[in-house]
């Protein structure tokens, strides 16, 4: 117990965390189809990232999320001016302003010296959850401890703030959220600021991919975005049912992939784990494939409905003043 | 006009419920709009109409601010527009959002109530029933819970008509209301729409159909990137003007005119229209 | 490093050096060809998505390798692996958008994602293995074109090489396709195989940078010199050839630079060369650069905003000869009935002092006067104002595209040759039409009145 609590623990929680936040607000991404900007974005917080490292000099939080959001909404405003200029596709024009970011992070990373510390290549790549320990565990005992709870890595800290304001703002905003993201243009016409909202979800999206990077580097954390908004849609047609599945499928991408990928070969008495940032995308993955084949909208969905349906649709009744 | 105000809302001064000075609004450097300046009258139904890419879509989201305004000023009920946020109702055209959205009918109609809720209060129960007296106003009541993906265009069109009226404005700026329905909401449409003028309202809104403009609109403003012509639509709907602003493109269009002038006989079909551009 | 960037630039660092410089720059080329018809095509993501998918092929063909006892890190294996899964993708995305439920953008953001964590997790399984090279894999991520053999560079050399051939021999079919596939199908080019054949096209070019750019950055050589291009351009013929020079420039560059600073990741340098040549042309490109655009909304805007003002003071001059009527209108009150911002109150009335179109009014402190040149720029303006709209009256009888186009351009857009010309032609047409006494229209400017009856 005591070697879960000091090894896994902190892993597993931040695993759990970064789904969460980032499946949550993925949702608004998914819905407002643009799905590819949270790719976008994943990508281009790298230079701001590793820019907000360098200047800090640590992995505490506000350099970071304050850098990454700089270079958010840098990258929007590029995108959106190269497809001014340009006239191409939206996805186009994302392609060549997140490509050229990410190298620049990339590039960056070198030249700061960053990598000297504990920012590299594979953390981008995979994610760094391995470092994520809790030494100071002495038993269950522990998680009662203040002191030792302050040993707490403090990424795990920082997601749980993360989650928590992309909660608060999810129920704060709900209203107004589901108004922008269906219709932004009645939505300005009736005094409710659209471009305040977009700018909001952005950054909150900007936010989860700082706090997920650690987890899951940033582009893995695509997977977190996108798949369980993903595996929700190809469930309900209800709004609120939406966010509560992608919550769960989230948990269950978190956990299991981390449960698969680290606790599994451990108790198998392999030398060996395997990823645990790549078992949660292929866990998304299959839970994705589970949804396609065997939800209401898929193939045996029709099948089912196709069985049941006898009545034809309701005919619009008449207006009364006939 | 006909009938006496019914609502005490509306205003007993004839000033125009819309007005426009020189507006002109370019995509790019493409005009769109060129120096309109134009008056609506102060109550009742008006139709734009206009050919395809005549900027009558940007006419009304240049007047709501939706897209940028090259030069011009905008004015409702005699102030300028951004007063009287309130009184002024839009209903977009009904292609321009995502109807696969997870949301039911009422709940879309309840976003017509959200001006009087402002930001993050939940709507509250009483709001929530006058958004389903709204949707039963227009013969919708019983499809409240449906996901909007699962109506037909015409129910799709309802419920936006119907999340214009739960706004309760004096002034409705309507994107091509009839566009793509089927007969029986056309009626249920001009009903509504027919109800609003009596109350003292004004509905202004971009229409397609030659055939029904004069049946349906009794004033009308012939827009061609520039005003053409406005006025009562007896005096103003004739051959010479309508050739005007199509540029005398289509003699399908004049017969249409002239069956719809000479006795009110729809020629079906004869709608120069489509979408607009942009 | 001057010395070493010189040298690398040069071909000057030995055989291998040279060898694996061109075999860069020969992937760049055909990156930058091929991304020009897959970014018109839109399917620029897919390339991402695709690219990021070949991780789980690149993994699995090395397992292979050393479960079948054959050598692990033989490129062509590996890529033939990653050219696999690549293409699986492809599918895989077409699939998950069949149902309706998904959309594209998520399709490609849920297959790249998904893709890369297989092969992600395939890396780690290659870890445990007990063989030699897994080091090797990395450079599938990111490229490396450090250490890379002579082989390898030949294979990726010809490999772009026959994508470039393909692009040049495919040209007319691909064009065609690429601007209007339903038109390409009506005149009976086998859309479906194009198609495919473009897909192909991408696939090969995406495995053959695998080595030397990386599968995270292969996207940005595909669509960045491309993008470039079509700032730059107008013309496909000239943007393929543009974009191909481009993306092999920055490759070479890219690679000449990481051999002088080894710490940079090749295939990151690639694409900061690329991005930088991206930023300036964006900058400045002729017609379609962000200076260039600012200078024609500027232009654009003044113009309408000088138009107005010359009509509202020929207007306020023809009722001034009416008795009892005089004052001209002052620069306030001309702003204000036009609407105009306040750097066009500031900039206008100097403009047109300047241009000599208005003088100060001696009768009021601040009014505006016409000059002799700015009376006959209104009366011009007002003139043209009507002949648009009886040209596009007219036009009827022309083709429907013609009197469009010219619907679009409004009076003060028109060019003055085509004002001439449509003056001639309605001379011919309609002579009567012309006159300034033409009665019936309303007035530029003139609000339209209600007819009340």
């Amino acid at each position: 117990m005591t070697e879960f609590l000091r090894l896994d623990l902190a892993a597993l929680l931040a695993a759990v965390l970064a789904c969460l936040a980032c499946g949550l607000i993925g949702n608004l991404l998914l819905l407002t189809r643009q799905s590819l900007l949270g790719d976008a974005i994943s990508h281009a917080v790298l230079p701001g990232i590793v820019l907000g490292f360098w200047a800090s000099g640590s992995r505490a939080a506000p350099p970071l999320v304050a850098g990454a959001m700089a270079a958010a909404v840098t990258a929007a405003l590029l995108i959106a001016l190269v497809r001014r200029l340009t006239r191409l596709e939206p996805g186009a024009a994302m392609g060549v302003v997140f490509s050229g970011m990410f190298a620049l992070g990339l590039v960056l990373i070198e030249v700061t010296g960053a990598r000297a510390v504990d920012l590299d290549v594979d953390c981008v790549l995979y994610g760094q959850l391995e470092a994520l320990i809790w030494p100071a565990a002495e038993g269950l005992g522990s998680l009662l401890d203040p002191a030792a709870l302050a040993e707490f890595p403090a990424e795990v800290k920082t997601l749980a703030a993360i989650l928590a304001l992309t909660l608060g703002l999810l129920a704060l905003l709900w209203k107004e959220l589901r108004l922008v993201a269906f219709d932004p243009d009645f939505a300005r016409t009736i005094g409710f600021a659209p471009r305040l909202v977009s700018v909001l979800v952005l950054v909150l999206v900007s936010a989860a991919c700082v706090a997920a990077f650690w987890a899951v580097g940033s582009i893995l954390v695509i997977a977190a975005l996108v798949a369980p908004a993903a595996i929700a849609r190809l469930l309900t047609n209800d709004y609120a049912a939406q966010f509560a599945i992608s919550a769960l499928a989230a948990v269950a991408m978190g956990g299991g992939g981390y449960w698969a990928a680290v606790l599994v070969p451990d108790a198998l008495g392999l030398g060996h784990g395997l990823n645990a940032a790549g078992m949660m995308a292929v866990v998304a993955g299959l839970l994705l494939a589970g949804a396609c084949l065997l939800g209401p909208f898929g193939p045996a969905g029709r099948a089912r409905r196709r069985a049941a349906v006898a009545v034809g649709p309701v005919r619009v009744p008449a207006p009364a003043a006939e | 006009m006909s009938g006496s105000p019914a609502s005490g809302a509306s205003l007993p001064l004839p000033v125009p419920a819309l007005s426009v000075r020189h507006l002109s609004v370019a995509y790019n450097d493409q005009p769109a709009l060129w120096d309109v300046t134009w008056e609506s009258p102060p109550s009742g139904l008006v139709a734009i109409v206009g050919p395809n890419g005549a900027g009558k879509s940007t006419l009304l989201k240049a007047v709501l601010g939706l897209v940028p305004r090259l030069s011009g000023e905008v004015r409702a009920f005699g102030r300028p527009i951004a007063e009287v946020r309130r009184r002024v109702g839009y209903l977009p055209q009904r292609a321009s959002v995502d109807w696969d959205f997870p949301a039911t009918a009422l709940q879309v109609v309840a976003m017509g109530r959200y001006p009087r809720v402002g930001w993050i209060r939940p709507l509250p129960r009483a709001e929530r029933e006058r958004a389903r007296a709204a949707l039963a106003e227009v013969g919708m009541a019983a499809y409240a819970d449906r996901q909007i993906g699962q109506l037909s265009g015409g129910q799709q069109q309802r419920v936006f008509l119907a999340r214009a009226l739960a706004l309760e404005a004096d002034l409705y700026l309507m994107d091509e209301p009839f566009a793509g329905v089927d007969a029986a909401t056309e009626r249920a449409i001009i009903e509504v729409l027919q109800r609003l003028a009596r109350e003292g309202r004004t509905v202004i809104a971009v229409h397609h159909d030659l055939a029904t403009a004069p049946q349906y609109f009794a004033h009308v403003l012939l827009l061609n990137v520039r005003a053409i012509a406005a006025g009562p639509m007896a005096t103003t709907f004739t051959p010479e003007n309508l050739a005007r602003t199509y540029g005398g493109r289509l003699s399908l269009l004049e017969q249409a005119v002239a069956a719809a002038l000479g006795g009110g006989v729809p020629v079906g079909g004869a709608t120069p229209g489509g979408p607009e551009r942009r | 490093m001057n010395g070493a960037l010189l040298e690398a630039l040069l071909f000057a660092g030995g055989y291998n050096a040279a060898v694996v410089a061109l075999g860069c720059a020969a992937f760049g080329l055909a990156a930058g060809a091929v991304g020009c018809f897959v970014l018109l095509r839109g399917r620029a993501l897919i390339a991402d998505a695709a690219a990021h998918a070949t991780l789980p092929g690149v993994a699995g063909a090395f397992i292979l390798a050393a479960a079948m006892g054959w050598d692990a890190r033989s490129l062509p294996l590996l890529l033939a692996g990653g050219a696999v899964t690549a293409g699986l993708a492809v599918l895989v995305v077409s699939a998950l958008t069949r149902g309706g439920r998904l959309r594209d953008d998520a399709a490609m953001a849920l297959v790249l994602s998904i893709g890369f964590g297989l092969g992600v997790v395939l890396v780690s399984v290659v870890q445990s293995l007990a063989v030699g090279g897994q080091a090797g894999l990395k450079s599938f991520i990111l490229g490396q074109a450090a250490g890379m053999r002579a082989s390898d560079a030949q294979l990726i050399g010809a490999l772009a090489a026959l994508s470039a051939l393909l692009v040049a021999v495919l040209f007319k079919p691909l064009a065609a396709l690429c601007f209007d596939r339903d038109f390409a199908a009506a005149v009976g080019l086998p859309v479906r195989t194009l198609d495919l054949g473009l897909l192909a096209l991408m696939l090969a070019v995406t495995v053959t940078g695998l080595r030397a750019v990386g599968l995270v950055l292969v996207v940005a050589l595909m669509v960045i010199p491309a993008a470039t291009a079509r700032l730059a351009t107008e013309r496909l013929e000239v943007m393929v050839p543009l974009a191909g020079a481009l993306g092999a420039f920055a490759a070479w560059f890219g690679v000449a630079l990481s051999a002088a600073l080894p710490n940079l990741p090749t295939g990151a340098t690639i694409a900061l060369v690329a991005c930088g040549v991206f930023a300036l042309a964006l900058a400045f490109a002729p017609r379609r650069g962000a200076l260039a655009f600012a200078w024609r909304q500027a232009r654009l805007s003044l113009a309408v905003a000088r138009d107005h003002a010359l009509r509202a003071a020929l207007e306020q001059a023809e009722a001034a000869a009416a008795p009892g009527r005089g004052a001209p209108l002052t620069w306030a009150e001309i702003g204000r009935g036009a609407g105009w911002t306040a750097w066009q109150r500031a900039v206008l009335p100097r403009w047109m002092r300047a241009s000599g179109l208005v003088a100060q009014d001696p009768r009021r402190g601040d009014g505006v006067t016409l000059t002799p040149a700015g009376l006959a720029a209104a009366r011009e303006l007002t003139r043209r104002h009507r002949l648009w709209e009886h040209y596009m009256q007219a036009a009827g009888g022309l083709a429907p595209a013609a009197a469009h186009r010219l619907a679009d351009q409004v009076e003060h857009t028109l060019p003055p040759e085509v004002a001439r010309e449509a003056e001639a032609w309605l001379s011919r047409h309609d002579p009567g039409r012309l006159r300034p006494d033409d009665v019936g229209l309303p007035r530029p400017g003139e609000a339209i009145p209600e007819r009340r009856g």
